[in-house]
């Protein structure tokens, strides 16, 4: 365990976050959507694929207080159980774009020269088909499931990881203590993984937080698009896509999915615009 | 100038060669049978055969990927549709114009918008029309593209009758389509040309034009924006992939005959070379595009020229 | 021979105060300071000394939340510059009175080119069209000693020692009255400081501009200047004209500002300085400013605020004990 010192750089940092209130507003409201998540089948009063055909189409009431969908299922247990899937994607293919492409963009920044060239050409041939495109084709090929939605997206947000994570890298590399470190015989594994990543963790750390939200943003599109989680399966921007043929006559079913999206992508903005305030102030507003 | 021009133009073609792999491939890999899925379930094994023969489906992967290459290059044919047996050429040329128009339409909506609420934000900082226009920002960036059309066909549709909710050959329809694809672009422009403001008109050399006694409008405008312009149009750059992804979603939505729908229907029905054809395109439409915007960068920061030799 | 009977500017108990969130800064503590004309007169003074302000609230470009001019005034060429209206003090700035700032670098615009950047001065205060705008630079740029030929570079084609000269250039464009250069060599290496300082003292003589230079360094003001008025927390505490002031200072601040400078002709063990630190100007002390640092301080000093007093001839002097 470490013990917190004070006016270390951690704890400058969350004395800087707290003062932030939207910051701590997102912070606070994303560990209610974790908490939701992880207890969604105690909160939601039914499960997500109950179905109740005579009661479907209804609208808010009592026992339904997002109402019904068109199969007659609880539209707030849907959103709950919901919560656990853009969760999951969310952070597992920000995970896997973190991991491989900062290891790539860490080689890359760290090594320069011809290993430097090949992976930045490549990275730059993903990055020419637009993100959501690349993920669509990417699920498209996997095939449907949340596994392979959670890896299409991951594998879509990896070259722009592997960019901000090459950028980063480049930046310390150039520094001396990092010259002083190969004198003192250290490894080139070594000096990335003990002086190169902690210098770069506040980029990556914001950058991750960001790739969050755009990363469940990216699943909700995929799913309303059809390719991704197929239904029964409740993911919102599914129940979106289910509804929207009903926006004529059931508008309520298109407004309750969104809101949740919403709320959770100004939560994750919210939290990483205030740990980039956090992490460098010089950037002033 | 040229011979950049040139050496960019020439970066292209590798990197065409990537993307045009990369889909391949993905192709390949993709569950399904495009004979069964285009002859139905009763075909029998000889026309199934018929078609995968017809189709090139029986050979291997690099003969396959050549003989496409080929026929690009050489007889400009990305082939013909499982589907419709049209070619793919054809139909990309019916679709790619609508899609260019929407993403362009949304683009520059996006961009003279929020420059502008920018650049107020920024003279007028913490002042009611400031800290309204930062809030409705956040709501733009947190909202998703196919939400916000859902919401405002909602409105402006069905409540209120005003404007169509598919289609885009009026000018009528092409409104909700162009301000729901434009609504975060604009967003995040706006952000940024508050911050990228507020920073300039800090510099010195603004104060040394107000030390000669030049008007506060001038200096804005001609001093401080055009300092402040070099890292929007990066930020415009990066929402061009955006724009061109999300196009995707914005017909989905309206239902707009574009390449993005095209792609989408072809990879749910397996259709190959439509996909191929269509990903393509849109690919080397963003890399043009980005092309354009480092030429803008070269025009507005004189100090980047010297790179452009 | 100059004119030096008119008095051009003159400043009478000027206050500026800056409401920040640490308290009330009191910048400029009742000044008082009259230039004449075609007058080069020195400004120095340690930094934070309030000498920048000073020019600033001259040039009325105080940033006006949160600073402000609390009391004084300040008279230019007879007219009260604080009764002006916005539009009558922007034909003043760079017309009749232009500034240079200390750091070159981030002083030009970086996506115009400088004969652009000269010219806008020129028509800002003159009615001429563009090309006659754009002649006048390339005149004034052969005057600051660089090819008129480079009128279309851009600043960062330039170096730094030519940057400076481009932004004298701007500056005396339009021939004003009264030049405020505020540290204008402190960014540059001792070289081309001495071709800068060789420019101004050639401008100043072609036009006999009024010079008021802001510096920390006695040399360089003592290569320009005609008379010397020393800053302190806020306020003049010294003045006199170089001559005097230099070869007899009488204010202690002053004595240990001389002191301070290495002498090559005399071997020490350690070099001077001045013990302790500038005030706070959030918290100014009451009675002389100088006096928690001062060896010569007394009750009355600590209590009571010198005001400038005639010792010699045209040699002033906040403090109780000068003589």
């Amino acid at each position: 365990m470490f013990t917190l010192r004070k006016n270390s750089n951690l704890h400058l940092t969350l004395v800087r976050l707290s003062r932030n209130r939207l910051a701590v507003l997102g912070l606070i409201v994303l560990l209610l959507l974790v908490a939701t998540a992880v207890f969604a089948p105690w909160l939601a009063p039914y499960h997500f694929a109950t179905q109740d055909l005579l009661a479907a189409f209804e609208p808010p009431s009592w026992a339904h207080p997002l109402g019904t969908d068109d199969f007659g299922r609880d539209i707030l247990s849907r959103i709950i159980y919901g919560a656990r899937v853009s969760l999951q994607v969310g952070i597992f293919a920000v995970a896997i774009a973190m991991v491989f492409g900062g290891v790539l963009g860490a080689i890359s920044g760290y090594y320069g020269g011809r290993i430097d060239g090949v992976i930045m050409r490549v990275m730059d041939i993903l990055l020419s088909i637009p993100q959501i495109l690349l993920a669509i084709s990417i699920a498209a090929a996997l095939g449907p499931g949340l596994l392979n939605l959670t890896i299409a997206v991951g594998v879509a947000a990896l070259p722009t990881f592997a960019r901000v994570v090459r950028g980063a890298v480049m930046s310390i590399v150039g520094q001396e203590f990092i010259e002083a470190a190969r004198c003192m015989g250290a490894s080139d594994a070594w000096i990335i993984a003990r002086h190169i990543l902690p210098n770069c963790s506040a980029p990556i750390i914001v950058q991750s937080t960001l790739r969050v939200a755009q990363a469940i943003l990216a699943a909700a599109a995929l799913s309303f698009l059809g390719l991704g989680i197929q239904p029964p399966f409740p993911e919102w921007g599914g129940m979106l896509a289910g509804a929207r043929g009903y926006v004529r006559d059931y508008a309520y079913m298109t407004i309750f999915p969104g809101l949740a999206i919403m709320i959770t992508i100004m939560a994750l903005n919210f939290l990483g615009d205030g740990l980039r305030d956090a992490m460098d102030p010089k950037m002033k507003r | 100038m040229f011979p950049y021009l040139i050496r960019r133009i020439l970066a292209m073609i590798p990197v065409a060669v990537g993307v045009s792999l990369i889909i391949f491939t993905l192709l390949y890999i993709t569950p399904g049978d495009p004979a069964r899925l285009f002859l139905g379930q009763e075909a029998n094994e000889e026309s199934l055969q018929e078609f995968r023969r017809e189709h090139g489906l029986d050979k291997p992967f690099l003969t396959r990927y050549l003989s496409f290459a080929y026929d690009v290059v050489v007889h400009q044919d990305l082939g013909r549709s499982y589907a419709t047996r049209r070619p793919v050429s054809g139909e990309i040329a019916s679709t790619f114009p609508v899609t260019l128009n929407l993403s362009l339409g949304a683009i520059a909506l996006a961009t003279a918008l929020g420059m502008t609420f920018g650049v107020v934000c920024a003279v007028k900082q913490y002042s009611i029309f400031d800290n309204v226009t930062m809030v409705i920002a956040m709501l733009g960036i947190s909202t998703p593209i196919f939400y916000l059309g859902i919401l405002l066909i909602l409105w402006f549709s069905v409540r209120l009758r005003w404007l169509p909710s598919s289609g885009f050959d009026t000018m009528s329809q092409r409104l909700l389509p162009w301000i729901t694809l434009s609504a975060t672009s604009m967003s995040i422009i706006t952000r940024m040309t508050r911050s990228s403001m507020l920073e300039v008109i800090r510099s010195d050399y603004i104060r040394t034009a107000r030390a000669k006694g030049q008007k506060e409008s001038v200096i804005i405008i001609k001093h401080a924006l055009r300092n402040a312009l070099i890292p929007i149009i990066t930020i415009v750059g990066i929402q061009l992939g955006h724009l061109m992804g999300g196009s995707i979603l914005a017909e989905s939505v309206f239902s707009i005959p574009g390449v993005g729908r095209l792609a989408v229907d072809g990879i749910k029905a397996r259709d190959y070379p439509v996909v191929q054809g269509a990903v393509l395109y849109i690919a080397m439409a963003y890399m043009v595009l980005n092309l354009i915007v480092d030429f803008l960068y070269a025009w507005v920061d004189p100090r980047l020229r010297t790179r452009y030799r | 021979m100059p004119q030096h009977d008119e008095i051009l500017l003159d400043i009478s108990d000027l206050r500026v105060q800056f409401h920040t969130d640490t308290g009330l800064v009191k910048a400029v503590e009742g000044l008082n300071l009259r230039l004449r004309k075609g007058e080069a007169l020195g400004l120095a003074g340690e930094t934070g000394a309030g000498k920048t302000t000073t020019a600033l609230a001259i040039m009325q470009i105080i940033a006006s939340p949160p600073g402000r001019i609390a009391s004084g005034s300040i008279h230019f060429e007879g007219k009260d510059m604080l009764a002006l209206s916005e539009e009558e003090k922007r034909h003043v700035r760079g017309g009749k009175i232009s500034m240079i700032f200390q750091d070159p670098m981030t002083s030009l615009n970086p996506v115009l080119p400088v004969q652009e950047q000269i010219a806008e001065m020129v028509r800002l205060h003159n009615a001429v069209t563009e090309a006659e705008a754009l002649d006048k630079a390339r005149d004034m740029l052969g005057l600051v000693g660089i090819r008129p030929e480079r009128g279309g570079d851009y600043p960062h084609q330039f170096s730094g020692g030519m940057k400076q000269r481009v932004v004298i250039a701007i500056a005396l464009a339009c021939n004003p009255s009264l030049l405020i250069a505020d540290e204008p060599t402190t960014a540059l290496d001792v070289t081309i400081q001495a071709q800068v300082l060789e420019v101004m003292r050639e401008l100043k003589q072609h036009y006999n501009t009024a010079t008021i230079l802001i510096s920390h360094d006695l040399g360089v003001i003592a290569e320009l200047c005609d008379s010397v008025a020393v800053m302190y927390a806020g306020r003049i505490v010294e003045t006199a004209d170089a001559k005097s002031l230099y070869a007899n200072p009488l204010h202690p601040y002053t004595q240990g500002l001389f002191q301070s400078i290495p002498d090559l002709t005399k071997n020490v063990k350690r070099l001077f300085s001045l013990p302790g630190l500038p005030p706070d100007p959030t918290d100014l002390p009451a009675g002389c400013c100088f006096s928690p640092r001062c060896e010569h301080a007394d009750d009355t000093c600590r209590n009571m605020q010198p005001e400038l007093r005639e010792i010699t001839a045209g040699h002033f002097a906040a403090c109780f004990k000068a003589a």
